[in-house]
């Protein structure tokens, strides 16, 4: 097997479209993703949790079960195709609305803790300090829950790039516009080409090796630097 | 001018407390744990909000009933229990987080709270670095940076231990000479209290159970702090004369010179005495050939005898006329009956030297740091 053999512009494309698809989706997700987590933080009666659960469902949920129903809602009939006027499914803003709702608790989850983890006392003292609500939340809040930011980043960010089912369900597979990496691996090895397949793979692996380690240590340094947020 | 009325149910727990604290000097709101004194302090700063409650701090109103001022729309600080410096700021940012979003003129700079609270060295440090008090420190500082005109402090030392809170008190007691604005504090420990109000209010219950001068509420026989066990009346006076070779100082108080142990500071300081009510004796006459350094003319007011015992408690006025100060003592009631002493009575009440404390009010420099001030 010839190295030359490895090369695939398919391959690029794929990789091109999985970041962009993945970096899109995280700034979604924190977008979305922080004010979600500041509201579930706050103290709140039951149906609170219930959204939470919501949230956290794609977590035990089976990828193909969540994609089946993300095809059905992004589809020629659904309410959501009646009021964009065109359907999603199988566009690159579908997938991005489906890892968005596949990746949200991986985000979500950590940011909430770390508010959680803050108390009400931070907010407080700015509050007594002349600072608005929003104002606090800015230079308060958010500094403080750093760890969870990242952490919820880099979760959202590396879940969305190894995503397969619900990319499956509501994409399928039109290069360059739908066709990510992880779909590709799965058409490499479909198609015999284990040595294409190997190199994705391995991209894949170290990759996720990076991002685990990277959020180790970014976790590390906030506990160094923090010790006693609360004291 | 501060007027207070909260009324509401919080939780499980009935608060109705209506006060008045003047536009200066320290207020304390004394009672047991448990009695929604901080529950006041936090309807004060609008932390929490009782819908039937009036606030009015110096002409401005913060609270007619629902209408309630959002806290960051105060001009007040806020001292709580632990220091919540914010850990992701320094030293200086934390101080600083209330002066640049403070309104209207500065009242208070920077580099004077900083003298006042010793807090210059503390800049080069981490915050998580600091001790408990160095960070109690920081914390009214940053308080008052942001130009508060009433200053709300939620039992600030007691999440100290007792070498931290030392070193704080002084530094309280500077504040209390030096400040023109307003101070509350929470407390449920009287000898703080004895130390830093000029008015308390005694709370109970969720209610205010009586409200005046420290010194009067002190010695209230009415009043349940009249039978703790540590009784002592607290006498403002003024320093006269220093006599270095024996290591005394002369302090006018209304009705009367007290003799007290150390150089208390140059003529015409303020200073605050403590009397233990069990170091006061009476006796009908100046004592001839005694230790005592301190011997008053003073006139009975009136005595009780405690609940459960074989003690008597005295109220005194100092000075012959009987228009002095007020001071306590406690005697035996062996010894009341057997004298036959009287209210109205004119005698000499003899104080133990050592037993006087004084509790400086303005410290000329700013108090050394101690060596066991660990950071924990």
């Amino acid at each position: 097997m010839s190295l030359a053999s490895l090369h695939d512009p398919a391959m690029l494309e794929t990789l091109v479209l999985t970041l962009k698809l993945a970096s899109v989706t995280t700034v979604v997700l924190l977008l979305i993703g922080t004010p979600l987590a500041w509201w579930l933080a706050q103290p709140g009666g039951l149906w609170k949790e219930a959204v939470g659960a919501i949230i956290s469902l794609p977590i035990v949920l089976p990828p193909t079960v969540l994609g089946f129903y993300l095809l059905i809602a992004m589809g020629p009939e659904s309410p959501l195709t009646a009021l964009l006027g065109h359907k999603l499914s199988f566009t690159f803003a579908g997938l991005v609305l489906g890892s968005v709702i596949y990746s949200l608790p991986f985000v979500v989850n950590p940011i909430r803790n770390s508010f959680a983890a803050m108390g009400a006392r931070p907010m407080e003292v700015a509050a007594t300090l002349r600072a608005s609500p929003f104002d606090a939340f800015r230079s308060v809040a958010l500094p403080l829950a750093a760890p969870g930011l990242s952490t919820g980043a880099i979760l959202g960010f590396a879940h969305t790039v190894g995503e397969f089912g619900v990319v499956l369900m509501i994409g399928g597979a039109i290069p360059g516009k739908t066709k990510v990496l992880s779909v590709t691996i799965f058409d490499y090895v479909e198609n015999l080409e284990w040595g294409k397949a190997h190199v994705l793979a391995g991209g894949m692996l170290v990759l996720s090796f990076s991002v685990i380690l990277a959020m180790m240590l970014i976790e590390r340094r906030f506990g160094e630097a923090r010790g006693d947020a609360r004291r | 001018m501060i007027s207070a009325r909260f009324a509401g149910r919080l939780g499980s727990f009935d608060l109705d407390v209506a006060f008045e604290a003047p536009g200066r000097g320290v207020t304390a709101l004394f009672g047991p744990s448990g009695c929604g004194k901080t529950s006041v302090l936090r309807c004060m700063a609008g932390l929490t909000r009782l819908p039937g409650g009036r606030l009015e701090v110096n002409g401005q109103i913060w609270q007619e009933g629902r209408k309630i001022t959002p806290p960051h729309r105060r001009a007040v600080g806020y001292v709580f229990q632990e220091a919540s410096l914010f850990a992701h700021l320094s030293v200086r940012e934390n101080l600083r987080y209330g002066m640049k979003r403070a309104r209207g003129p500065l009242r208070i700079g920077e580099a004077e709270v900083v003298g006042l609270l010793g807090i210059e060295a503390l800049f080069s440090r981490p915050t998580a670095a600091l001790s408990g008090g160095e960070r109690q420190r920081v914390a009214i500082g940053r308080a008052l940076l942001s130009q508060p005109e009433l200053l709300l402090m939620d039992e600030p030392l007691s999440a100290l231990d007792r070498i931290s809170r030392e070193e704080i008190l002084p530094y309280l007691e500077r504040l209390h000479a030096t400040l023109e604005m307003p101070i509350l504090f929470v407390s449920h420990d009287i000898s703080e209290v004895e130390r830093l109000a000029d008015r308390l209010v005694l709370m109970e219950a969720g209610k205010v159970r009586a409200e005046g001068p420290l010194a009067q509420l002190l010695a209230d026989p009415s009043l349940p702090l009249i039978h703790r066990p540590d009784l002592a009346a607290v006498i403002e006076g003024e320093v006269i004369a220093v006599d270095p070779a024996y290591g005394l100082s002369e302090i006018a108080v209304p009705g009367g010179v007290i003799t007290v142990p150390g150089a208390l500071g140059p003529a015409g300081t303020r200073r605050r005495l403590r009397i233990p009510a069990s170091d006061v004796s009476l006796g009908r006459r100046a004592p001839l050939d005694t230790t005592i350094l301190n011997a008053l003319p003073a006139t009975i007011l009136d005595a009780a005898p405690d609940p459960d015992g074989h003690l008597t408690t005295v109220r005194l006025a100092l000075g012959p006329a009987g228009n002095g100060a007020l001071l306590l003592s406690r005697v035996s009631r062996k010894s009341w009956d057997r004298l036959g002493f009287a209210p109205g009575d004119r005698i000499v009440a003899r104080l133990k030297a050592t037993a006087l404390a004084g509790r400086g009010r303005p410290a000329e420099t700013a108090p050394e740091r101690k060596m066991t001030d660990v950071p924990d």
